[in-house]
């Protein structure tokens, strides 16, 4: 498949670089403001270099790729809230085009569900998002194999910012303010952490997740959702006392969304630890499954985006 | 151990959970939890007796030791269904831990942590509120207040709830948490773990 990535951060750049080994090709990669393009195949190294030094990717304009023939649209772009823009659109114009679209951007599929779908069902081409849901972890899939309708629900830790500071505060006895500028020190928390440590992050992929499992209808606004920065060491030293421990927790189930902290015990498949993500899959005929990977990162998110480009069928 | 504790009352009913004998007596069966130290099981009994209960039998589980190091005893008794719910309450204001009282009542656990300030919003009016309007009964509190009463404090509460009720019971105590805007830590219910 040919490729057209729009977004050259962490995931964007790993895709381009990853996509010679699952057999793909990079035809184009765009950030906000430029453009590296070639039809016959992108020879990204350069462009990677120049923007890693802080150049333009190359002399394109972003929307120029449009104008590209690709097979598969890669929207890599941040995650927004609300009107998911400028991603969804992006999608919109890849479907109506008729290419496949692979997102490791939640936003759409998060907030505009519907839209997406119905955009789909109009479009030759078709829509995977494995990469918006828990990084490297195949859930979305696994999901898809069991068919929606015989999953209950799907409960995870998957946000890894937030469990690295709970794991690390239980250990270590720390407040949540020091342990979060230890894991801002180590790049495992970003400068602004709202996101993660409200619980944002882990509600839009459970918003996804319930998506999946209702067939739409569901958007953040829906979500209860509560953070981790009101869980002190003394509430995890309470939990450890009982052999439990804090993690916090999303549960997608078709009657709605649900993030918060909550006690499970301290040496079950629930309390991963660090960045670690885990999702249990409730099944109605095959008890509980569970994953646990690496939930974030550039070449573990671009996995995800490449097996849902293998995936897709031949357009036509 | 028949009758060692008993205050006079009627005949034994032989193997007779709830069934209604002579004088309205009917048996009934306590689970307790006992903590591992001399004189606790003698502790445990008092109570029964001193408030009208006829001890049957009484299995003390000394091999069946549970995951927090307490004894479960199963005590078989038999009192006039008015005076059970005296019997219980006397137990729990002994400091007994009830785990369960008579058919389908308080047959499962539940441990919660409340994170917040618990001594200003009135802690004993929060135990209180679980213990009317949640339909739970609070077997257990653990307080923690590293930074002083000042700052937000934890507590962990062990609370025995009717079987299949845990739903109903997070929910009350969700909104109990919410009035008294305090950060409720549920357990993780569903799915096998």
């Amino acid at each position: 498949m040919r490729l057209a990535v729009l977004g050259a951060g962490a995931v964007g750049v790993a895709v381009t670089e990853l996509a010679e080994e699952y057999g793909h090709d990079v035809v184009a990669i765009a950030d906000s403001t430029h453009a590296a393009i070639d039809e016959h195949g992108l020879d990204a190294a350069p462009a990677l270099e120049a923007k890693a030094a802080g150049d333009p990717l190359g002399s394109a304009h972003p929307a120029d790729v449009f104008e590209t023939e690709y097979d598969v649209l890669v929207e890599a772009t941040p995650t927004t809230l609300g009107d998911a823009e400028p991603g969804f659109t992006h999608v919109r114009r890849a479907l109506e085009a008729d290419r496949h679209v692979v997102l490791a951007n939640k936003g759409p599929v998060a907030e505009r569900y519907d839209d997406l779908r119905m955009l789909e069902r109009e479009s030759a081409g078709s829509v995977r998002f494995e990469a918006a849901v828990g990084g490297a972890i195949p859930i979305l899939s696994t999901i898809e194999d069991c068919t929606p309708a015989a999953v209950r629900a799907v409960r995870g830790v998957l946000n890894g910012t937030a469990n690295f500071i709970l794991t690390r505060m239980a250990a270590e006895g720390l407040d949540y303010e020091h342990v979060l500028a230890e894991a801002q020190d180590l790049g495992v928390a970003e400068a602004d952490p709202t996101f993660d440590v409200d619980g944002t992050d882990a509600a839009l992929k459970c918003v996804i997740l319930a998506n999946v499992l209702s067939e739409g209808g569901v958007s953040l606004s829906d979500a209860d959702v509560v953070g981790i920065r009101n869980v002190p060491p003394s509430a995890l030293d309470l939990a450890a006392e009982d052999g439990k421990t804090i993690r916090l927790v999303g549960e997608a189930t078709r009657d709605g969304v649900r993030v918060g902290p909550r006690l499970v015990p301290e040496n079950g498949a629930m309390a991963v630890s660090g960045t670690q993500n885990i999702v249990q899959i409730q099944t109605r005929h095959a008890g509980d499954l569970y994953s646990s990977g690496r939930g974030a990162g550039g070449p573990e998110t671009a996995t995800a985006v490449l097996s849902d480009v293998g995936r897709l069928p031949p357009i036509g | 151990m028949t009758d060692e504790c008993a205050s006079g009352s009627s005949t034994p009913a032989p193997d007779a959970e709830g069934v209604e004998t002579d004088g309205g007596i009917q048996a009934y069966t306590v689970r307790l939890e006992l903590v591992d130290e001399p004189g606790e099981l003698l502790r445990a009994l008092t109570p029964i007796g001193e408030n009208g209960g006829n001890l049957l039998s009484i299995h003390h589980e000394r091999g069946n030791i549970t995951p927090r190091g307490h004894i479960p005893v199963e005590v078989d008794l038999e009192c006039a269904p008015a005076r059970f719910d005296d019997i219980v309450q006397a137990l729990r204001d002994a400091g007994i831990n009830v785990i369960q009282a008579g058919p389908e009542r308080y047959g499962e656990e539940l441990s919660v942590v409340l994170v917040g300030h618990l001594v200003e919003t009135d802690l004993s009016d929060t135990l209180s509120t679980i213990g009317h309007d949640v339909n739970a009964s609070v077997v257990d509190l653990s307080l923690a207040a590293p930074d002083g009463m000042a700052e937000p404090s934890s507590a962990r509460v062990r609370l025995a709830i009717d079987s299949g009720n845990a739903a109903a019971v997070l929910e009350s105590l969700r909104e109990l948490a919410d009035a008294k805007d305090l950060c409720l830590v549920e357990p993780l219910v569903g799915g096998d773990a």
